[in-house]
This record gives structure tokens, C-alpha cells and sequence, in this order.
């Protein structure tokens, strides 16, 4: 008999609620395991993360790591991680969030945390649908591309998202795909270190929505397309916009060193009050 | 030893929230309640809080939430359209049982209506603006001195029952000028933090329903959803038998508490023909339109429009023939009073839009045409 090797990442994860909601095929799995070892890269204090989500099934992620997890509302995450990062400015707070969250509903809050560089890690996961409600379009589905409500073809024009965030005034924005594993470890590495706020958007695989609606049945066939879509973004400046179109540039966006919100907040508590942001001031019975 | 203020209800607002252990700010400017932001960005920095203008309203709400789990005291401060678009968030902090408190200084409306103008328009939707069944605790405050008293009170109930809590003011009550007496020793609730066990559960089904609360960065790893969840805070959408204990333990620890919730005045209720029910600022007005009048008139005055002082309302004004209820709407507590009474009595409704206080005369103009001793 074989024995089973355990996941390394395992200690990490609430096994208690295994097994996981997500499809066979997702990209969702290659990414926690990606965080965890950017995670471990970084020499981060797993006990000093917290997670913050929205809605979807990129969301669901925080639920399944064993640390403090805010799931909140649709498209609110970087909102509630605003509020958490300024309250305890002391805490790693990473945010998982998809293209229809962070993207359509929650597009003013993106570009605002952006505007802020509060200190904020989010990981932004790009799978051009909406999984959770079976299948719909959403602000990244290409055009042409095929959803339950693109039945003749998505009209829009797709958002692309890591420029966004950068053009919006983050330190550090950067693109990868599933098929990039090791850069995107990077990159998250890079992200949990860069004392502001920090986007991380990875385009991944929906097999079961985005696959069956677009012709790509396996996930092996989807990793393949994207594989040959991808162009790395030094290449895609020698490039003309009409061959660009439909391939997803990889890279960084940004990474520069800039102001961060929490920390300013703090300078002006120290000048005001002679000390830092209480924490935890809630607990104490006078202040 | 006390300490004495002239100052205006939305800097008396901001003043008791630092009283009372507010550390956390997010808001977005919207008149009538403006000031209140503005005087907590000056003075949140002096005492170690943190103050931030945000993008909206709805991220408003979020960030107060997420400042709640962080360990600090969370306040906002909006008026109507703010309140309305608040509402996902705060049926949120209900089912996530994060304590906040929300001041929503009212003005005319529906939609932008009179931005500059008083009114309590906004009362049912404290009730039921967000989806779903939960109990929440709103206070009415009718003078300056209240709106400092209430926003301490909120911030103490919203930490005993870890419930979101709004201070329902009203345009002429954030905008006027009064004194107000501020006592050294003013009571505060602080947050219990729960004790480290491996078995420790977050939303556990306990007694007096109000489990204590770990700040994210305790250690107690735990998970905080919006969706049906069990003791751990897991989420177990599918089994009614999850739901319907999660949501009456949330609508119970208020409900099972309302006789310590609840809080009204009343003054002259005993024998009298006619009772006037009111809340906020037109309990100026009623007021003096009792000194005036030369009847036999009681009056009530409603601290805690939600949870609804029900029973109360109903003793004492079990043998009045006539109830007048004074609000600035159309028509939102009276039902309330309406249903309390089951009847007993003719509940009347004076009901005040437009954006001036009703003034005493047109009061007694009412309550003599209820005609009475």
C-alpha cells in the first residue's frame, strides 16, 4: 500500500471544511497553493494575516485558510479591508476577489483602495465569467465570448484590470495566468512585501461556465489557449494593438514605492496625540 | 465633576462618540450630518482614532464593519440616501453580529429631496431597510443633550448585544445650538473578549444569545460570513435547521431583552382622555403645547423606537379615548402606536412634512379637535 503524501500546505487550511466547493478543473486550488508558498517565500507570520473576500467563488478562498476571514458582501471587500487595515494597522490583510467582484460591482472601491495605496494585498482572480450564478458575462469576458447572458456573443468591451489598478495609483500591479505559477508566486511575494496596495490579477480556467459556453471543454484545452494567448509584457510593447487583441499581456504593471494611507493616518495620530492608532481600543474599559 | 458645552447636536454627536470609546470613522460628507465627520477628522487623530473619508456610502458601512473586527469602536454618521444605500452592509453587520453604530441625522425625502430640511422619514427603514428578519436598536434623541447621551448609549448596547445601533436624529437636532452637560464618569461598555480555548465557538448558541467577540488578530482564527452559519461561523446554507436557530438567537437577544432596551417617557398618561405619542425633535414642540393647553393631556415621549416599547405604550395608554401621534412623515410610528394600543383607543396621526417642526399651536390645534377633558 502507498501511503499518501501529505500536502505541505496543509497545516494551513481549515480541514474541517474540506472537501471544497470548487469544480474539478478550477484554478482556484493552484492559487491557494501559490499564495501559500509566496506566503512562506515572503517569511510572513501566518498568524498575522488576516483575509478579507466578496462574493464569488474566488471569495469562497479566505473560508478555507485557517486565520481571521471576513467573507462580506458582493463587491465590498476592499471596503471592509479599509476599514480592518486602518482599525489594526499591525495586520497582513490580503483580499481575494474575482473579475465580477472586484471589477463590475465593486469597481469604484478598486480604484479608491488603488487611489489610497492603502497597504492591502489583493488577489484578484480573472476567470472572464461569473461561476457562482452559472455562467453570466462579466466586465473581463472577451468580446464575442459566449455566457448565459451573452447568448448572441458578449457586446462589451472587456476591462483589463492590472492596468486599471495601476493607472488608479497602486505600488504594485501585476498580471499572470495559471500556466505562470512560478512568476505568480513571484509577484504575490512581491505583493505581501510592498508596503502598499498591492494587485495581483490572475487569469485562470472555468471549465464548467466559461469552458462549456466558449468551446473549451477540458480545463487542459482552456490552460492550453491561454498558454498560446499569453504574451509576455515586454514583448507586448514592440507589439501593434491589432495583434494584441486577444492575448493577455503577463508582467508587472507597477512597482514603485509611494505614500501608504495607514501609515500616514498614524504620522498624523503621532503628531496629534503623541502615539500611534490605538489597537484594539474596544476591549479597554478607559481610554 | 461635570463639564459644560454650548455647541451645536452634530459636534455633541461626534463628542460622545469619542466618550464612549469610538476609535474608527469612515463616512461620506452628505448634509445634514456632515459636521459630525468633520469634527471626528479633527479630533478622532487626538485620542489615537482613526478617521476616513470614504468613496461612498455603501463603502461607508463596509469599512466600519471591518473597523469592528479590527477592535476598534466603529461609527458612520450619513442622513437618507446614505442610509438607503448603507442597508446590504448593515443587514451584514446584523448577521455577522458586528457591533457598529450608525447616526443618520434625517432630512426631507424620499429620494434628495430637502437636503437643509428636518424630517423622520427614515424610521421604517431603521426597521426593515435591510432584507431579511433581525431585531435593531435605534434611539431618538430630542435635544442636543440627548444626541450626545444616545450616542453614547448606542455605542454601549451595540457592545452588549453586538448589534448594529442607529441614533435617529433629525436635521433641527443636528444643526441647533444648546447646552449640554458632560459628566466626568460617563459609563461605557467595553468589548468582553472571549477566553482562548480550542473549542471556542464563535456564534455559539448560548443563553442570552450575545456570544463575546475576538478582534481579527487575536489568534481565534475565525471565520466571518454572511451567510447562514453554524456555531464555528462555517457556512451551512442549505439546512433550515442552521438558519432558523441563527436568526432567532439574533432576533432573541434583543427581543429577550427589551425591558432593559426599551425606554420612554411619559408624563400626566394616568386619567387622561388624550395622550400625545412622539419622538426627536417634535418632542419640542409637544412640549410646550402642554404648558399651553388647558386640558388634561398626556404625553409620551419614545427614546427607542426600535425594538418598540410595545408594551409599555399599551399600559399607559390603556384608558385614554384619544391618541395623537406627532411625527415628521407620513405616517411610519404611528402604525407602531397603532398596533401597540390593539385598538383600545383612537390613535390619530399628526403627520408633519415640508421640513418645519410642527409648532405648539398646531398641536393643541389637533388636540382640541379630539375634544376630551
Amino acid at each position: 500500500m502507498t501511503e499518501h503524501k501529505q500536502n505541505r500546505f496543509l497545516p494551513y487550511l481549515r480541514e474541517d471544511r474540506l472537501p471544497h466547493i470548487f469544480c474539478p478543473g478550477c484554478g482556484n486550488g493552484a492559487i491557494i497553493n501559490a499564495f501559500l508558498a509566496a506566503m512562506e517565500k515572503a517569511e510572513m507570520d501566518f498568524d498575522n494575516i488576516a483575509m478579507v473576500s466578496g462574493i464569488g467563488c474566488s471569495s469562497r478562498i479566505p473560508g478555507y485558510l485557517k486565520c481571521d476571514s471576513l467573507h462580506t458582501t458582493h463587491g465590498r471587500a476592499l471596503s471592509f479591508a479599509t476599514g480592518l487595515k486602518t482599525a489594526n494597522k499591525d495586520l497582513d490583510v490580503v483580499v481575494f476577489t474575482g473579475d465580477g467582484d472586484a471589477a463590475s460591482i465593486g469597481g469604484n472601491h478598486l480604484i479608491h483602495a488603488a487611489r489610497r495605496n492603502i497597504n492591502l494585498t489583493v488577489i484578484c482572480i480573472n476567470n472572464n465569467i461569473y461561476g457562482m450564478t452559472g455562467g453570466q458575462i462579466s466586465p473581463t469576458s472577451p468580446k464575442g465570448s459566449f455566457g448565459t447572458t451573452a447568448p448572441y456573443g458578449n457586446q462589451d468591451t472587456p476591462f483589463h484590470l492590472a492596468e486599471l489598478v495601476a493607472a488608479a495609483g497602486a505600488s504594485y500591479s501585476a498580471r499572470w495566468t495559471t500556466v505562470q505559477i512560478e512568476n505568480l508566486v513571484l509577484s504575490i511575494k512581491e505583493g505581501l512585501k510592498n508596503p502598499g496596495f498591492s494587485f495581483i490579477e490572475v487569469a485562470t480556467q472555468c471549465p464548467t461556465y466559461f469552458g462549456r459556453k466558449n468551446k473549451l471543454k477540458t480545463p487542459t484545452a482552456m490552460v492550453a489557449v491561454m498558454k498560446a494567448n499569453t504574451v509576455f509584457k515586454s514583448a507586448a510593447e514592440r507589439m501593434k494593438p491589432k495583434e494584441l487583441e486577444g492575448k493577455i499581456v503577463v508582467g508587472e504593471f507597477a512597482n514603485t514605492q509611494k505614500d501608504e494611507f495607514t501609515e500616514n493616518i498614524d504620522k498624523i495620530s503621532v503628531e496629534k496625540s503623541g502615539k500611534r492608532t490605538l489597537i484594539n481600543s474596544a476591549y479597554e474599559a478607559e481610554l | 465633576m461635570s463639564e459644560e458645552f454650548f455647541i451645536q447636536g452634530n459636534e455633541a454627536c461626534a463628542k460622545g462618540a469619542i466618550a464612549a470609546g469610538c476609535r474608527f470613522f469612515a463616512g461620506y460628507p452628505i448634509t445634514p450630518s456632515t459636521e459630525i465627520a468633520e469634527t471626528l477628522a479633527r479630533e478622532l487623530p487626538k485620542v489615537g482614532g482613526s478617521f476616513v473619508q470614504m468613496e461612498d456610502e455603501i463603502a461607508s458601512a463596509g469599512a466600519i464593519i471591518g473597523g469592528s473586527w479590527g477592535g476598534a469602536k466603529s461609527m458612520t454618521a450619513t442622513s437618507g440616501p446614505g442610509i438607503s444605500l448603507m442597508q446590504e452592509n448593515i443587514g451584514y453587520a446584523f448577521m455577522s453580529e458586528t457591533p457598529i453604530v450608525i447616526v443618520d441625522v434625517q432630512r426631507g425625502s424620499p429620494s434628495t429631496a430637502q437636503p437643509t430640511m428636518a424630517a423622520q422619514g427614515d424610521m421604517m427603514q431603521a426597521r426593515w431597510g435591510s432584507h431579511g428578519d433581525y431585531e435593531p436598536i435605534a434611539l431618538s434623541p430630542s435635544s442636543v443633550q440627548e444626541f450626545f447621551d444616545f450616542t453614547v448609549k448606542a455605542f454601549n448596547l451595540a457592545e452588549e448585544y453586538r448589534v448594529p445601533v442607529f441614533v435617529m436624529a433629525d436635521e433641527v437636532i443636528g444643526h441647533m445650538r444648546e447646552k449640554i452637560v458632560v459628566d466626568e464618569n460617563i459609563e461605557i461598555v467595553p468589548r468582553k473578549r472571549p477566553e482562548k480555548s480550542d473549542d471556542f465557538l464563535p456564534f455559539e448558541n448560548i443563553e442570552n444569545g450575545t456570544t463575546p467577540m475576538p478582534a481579527f488578530g487575536d489568534g481565534f482564527n475565525i471565520h466571518v460570513t454572511g451567510l447562514t452559519h453554524d456555531e464555528r461561523g462555517y457556512p451551512d446554507t442549505n439546512n433550515p435547521e442552521t438558519h432558523d436557530k441563527l436568526i432567532q438567537r439574533i432576533c432573541d437577544k434583543v427581543l429577550n431583552n427589551k425591558d432593559k432596551i426599551c425606554s420612554l417617557k411619559a408624563e400626566n398618561c394616568e386619567g387622561a382622555d388624550i395622550i400625545i405619542v412622539s419622538y426627536g425633535a417634535p418632542v419640542r414642540s409637544v412640549v410646550e403645547a402642554m404648558k399651553r393647553s388647558d386640558k388634561k393631556v398626556g404625553f409620551i415621549k419614545i427614546d427607542t423606537p426600535w425594538p418598540f416599547p410595545d408594551e409599555k405604550i399599551a399600559e399607559l395608554t390603556k384608558d385614554a379615548k384619544d391618541i395623537l401621534v406627532v411625527e415628521m412623515n407620513l405616517g411610519q410610528m404611528y402604525y407602531e402606536v397603532d398596533r401597540a394600543c390593539k385598538r383600545n383607543s383612537n390613535v390619530h396621526l399628526m403627520g408633519v412634512i415640508g421640513g418645519l417642526l410642527p409648532t405648539p399651536d398646531e398641536i393643541l390645534e389637533q388636540v382640541d379637535r379630539l375634544g376630551g377633558n
